[in-house]
């Protein structure tokens, strides 16, 4: 037997390193990759090859930001111009937005829907990637000294591209979404149907556990469903590109939305806050008469116990109903459609001054009384008093009641 | 082209510098990583089972050659995401079947070396195979024309890299 094993030297040594390679795979296996912790060996190799690779992003980012910045300055001019215009049509959009996440947060109020917010993301820059073909995943410049921990999601401005799956001191593994085993709950923009974006060994995305009598276009968007616990709602994640019947499911082929070929920056999620929407019925749209009421020079609140007659009539064009808070708020001390006027009554508290985001509203002021058609139509947009300068001195000559407290729609 | 049959005494064994032991794999590890992320098709190279032939054939030693492997393809697992083995034991047996090439066949010329390497490639492959489907249960599909082409680039960049590398080597 000794003779053997001499004889074989070599090939007995082969035998017993693959033995205690293969034994020490098994047993990783049977606990599940690492068993929830990371092994000595791995944080060799990765502190070993991190801060080269580091030092080589760093560097090449450095020249190629001055080359940017300060050479090759080109196209920036009509670059800018192009911004421009399209922050302008961002502007009208963004407008329109957030009239219908008004409505859409006032259902879900309704609803006691409970939305998660994304509160804290930290951006990191993509210094290498595992240099494997069967195991897609990149590596960023932040770890657990930076806050990083795993499962925490990792998206681009494009869309979702995976979560952090190992975290080391100064860097982290972030496992892609097209990597077979990652997977992301996921649910299609128009026909709401939901699934789970998965990756395949040769780096494609599909969406499973779609049934095949369901219709799916080519084109239509994937949005991060929440469900997983992982990705917050709302992320794009993909498009579709081909849809193939393959038996009891749809085989539907994904394109991701971030381009995980070319990544450099991303940003981490640190924090997701889960609440219900608040809808402030206060914060409703600010119209140009609110806007005015609030920067015009305004009467000081009167004191107690004086007497309302003292206090010039109101101007009022508006129907009763409810003013903004705004509005009520700076009208407190001077007008008010409704409990400011009152006798005696007090200045209900200034809030918060609107948010400056050009023109940016939010829902629609509750009204106690359908307003009618033309008087709506004359108070949005400006005070009566700028647009008919006549008609309001003639409402206001009217509106000079032996009692001022009283309001006199007209 | 076949590969010249020479004896034990004929074929030269070559020993390299303790920073060149050491430097070359960690630095093919570091390109490995490296280079995908601006030219994504480089991810078909691989790089440290390139290093791990050339130590292994330039050596003729199994001992050596099964240890450089192993070291190689363990460090190489650690930083993908998959358990630790499934490369450490793929390149355990190409070092270990490269310096055994070592010893019977001059593998100096270029030819040699272009199919030498396309044959390890593909023996690297099917053992990763293998083992990841078969003890870490991985869903891997087997793709010959994938395959055949990532066996041709690699044997070409390998012919390439020995070529550079053989600057590095000493006679003993």
């Amino acid at each position: 037997m000794e003779n053997i094993i001499s004889r074989h030297r070599n090939l007995t040594l082969l035998a017993l390193v693959l033995f205690g390679q293969i034994l020490g795979l098994a047993v990783q296996v049977r606990k599940g990759a690492d068993g929830g912790s990371t092994r000595l060996i791995r944080v060799w190799a990765v502190s070993a090859i991190t801060p080269f690779e580091k030092a080589v992003v760093y560097t090449s980012r450095w020249f190629s930001g001055t080359w940017r910045n300060y050479v090759y300055l080109r196209s920036v001019r009509v670059q800018n111009e192009k911004l421009r215009d399209e922050l302008e049509r961002m502007r009208l959009e963004h407008v329109r937005m957030v009239q219908d996440a008004g409505q859409a947060r006032r259902l879900q109020t309704l609803l006691a829907f409970k939305e998660q917010f994304i509160s804290q993301t930290m951006a990191a820059q993509v210094i290498s990637t595992t240099g494997s073909e069967y195991s897609r995943g990149v590596y960023i410049d932040k770890g657990s000294k930076d806050g990083i921990k795993a499962d925490m999601p990792v998206i681009t401005p494009d869309g979702v591209v995976g979560k952090v799956i190992r975290v080391y001191p100064s860097s982290s593994l972030v496992l892609q979404i097209n990597d077979p085993s990652s997977g992301a709950g996921v649910i299609l923009e128009k026909s709401r149907l939901q699934g789970i974006l998965k990756g395949s060994a040769s780096g494609e995305t599909f969406l499973a556990n779609i049934m095949a009598d369901e219709t799916i276009e080519p084109g239509e968007r994937l949005l991060t469903s929440g469900g997983d616990r992982v990705y917050p709602k709302g992320l794009a994640a993909g498009t579709v590109v081909r849809v193939n019947p393959a038996g009891t499911f749809l085989n539907v082929e994904v394109k991701p939305a971030a381009q995980l070929n070319r990544l450099e920056e991303v940003l981490v999620i640190t924090k997701i806050v889960e609440k219900a929407p608040e809808v402030n019925e206060q914060n409703t749209p600010l119209r140009a008469v609110d806007i005015l009421a609030q920067r015009l020079p305004s009467v000081p609140p009167k004191p107690e116990g004086q007497s309302s007659s003292a206090i010039p009539a109101p101007v009022h064009m508006d129907p009763p109903a409810k003013k903004p808070a705004a509005a009520a708020a700076s009208a407190g001390s001077t007008t008010s459609a409704t409990g400011a006027s009152k006798p005696g009554a007090e200045p209900k508290p200034k809030p918060a001054p609107p948010p400056e985001t050009g023109g940016q509203t939010t829902v629609e002021p509750k009204r106690e009384k359908p307003p009618t058609s033309a008087n709506s139509g004359q108070m949005r947009g400006a005070a009566p008093s700028e647009k008919n300068p006549a008609r309001a001195k003639s409402a206001a000559e009217q509106a000079k009641p032996e009692n001022p407290a009283k309001d006199t729609p007209r | 082209m076949a590969a010249p049959y020479v004896s034990r005494e004929q074929v030269e064994v070559y020993r390299f510098s303790v920073p060149v032991a050491v430097g070359v794999p960690l630095a093919a590890l570091l390109l490995q990583s490296f280079l995908p992320l601006r030219l994504p098709f480089m991810a078909i190279f691989d790089m440290p089972l390139l290093v791990t032939i050339y130590f292994g054939v330039g050596r003729r030693n199994q001992l050596s050659g099964l240890l450089t492997g192993s070291i190689i393809g363990l460090l190489q697992d650690s930083l993908t995401h998959q358990p630790i083995g499934l490369y450490g034991i793929a390149k355990t047996v190409v070092g270990y079947g490269a310096s055994s090439l070592g010893v019977k066949l001059d593998v100096d010329n270029h030819g040699s070396r272009l199919l030498a390497t396309f044959g390890f490639y593909l023996l690297h492959q099917i053992i990763y195979f293998a083992v990841a489907r078969g003890l870490a249960e991985q869903v891997l599909y087997w793709r010959w024309g994938h395959q055949a082409l990532a066996a041709v680039a690699n044997a070409a960049l390998g012919v390439v890299l020995y070529f550079m590398l053989d600057r590095l080597r000493q006679k003993t």
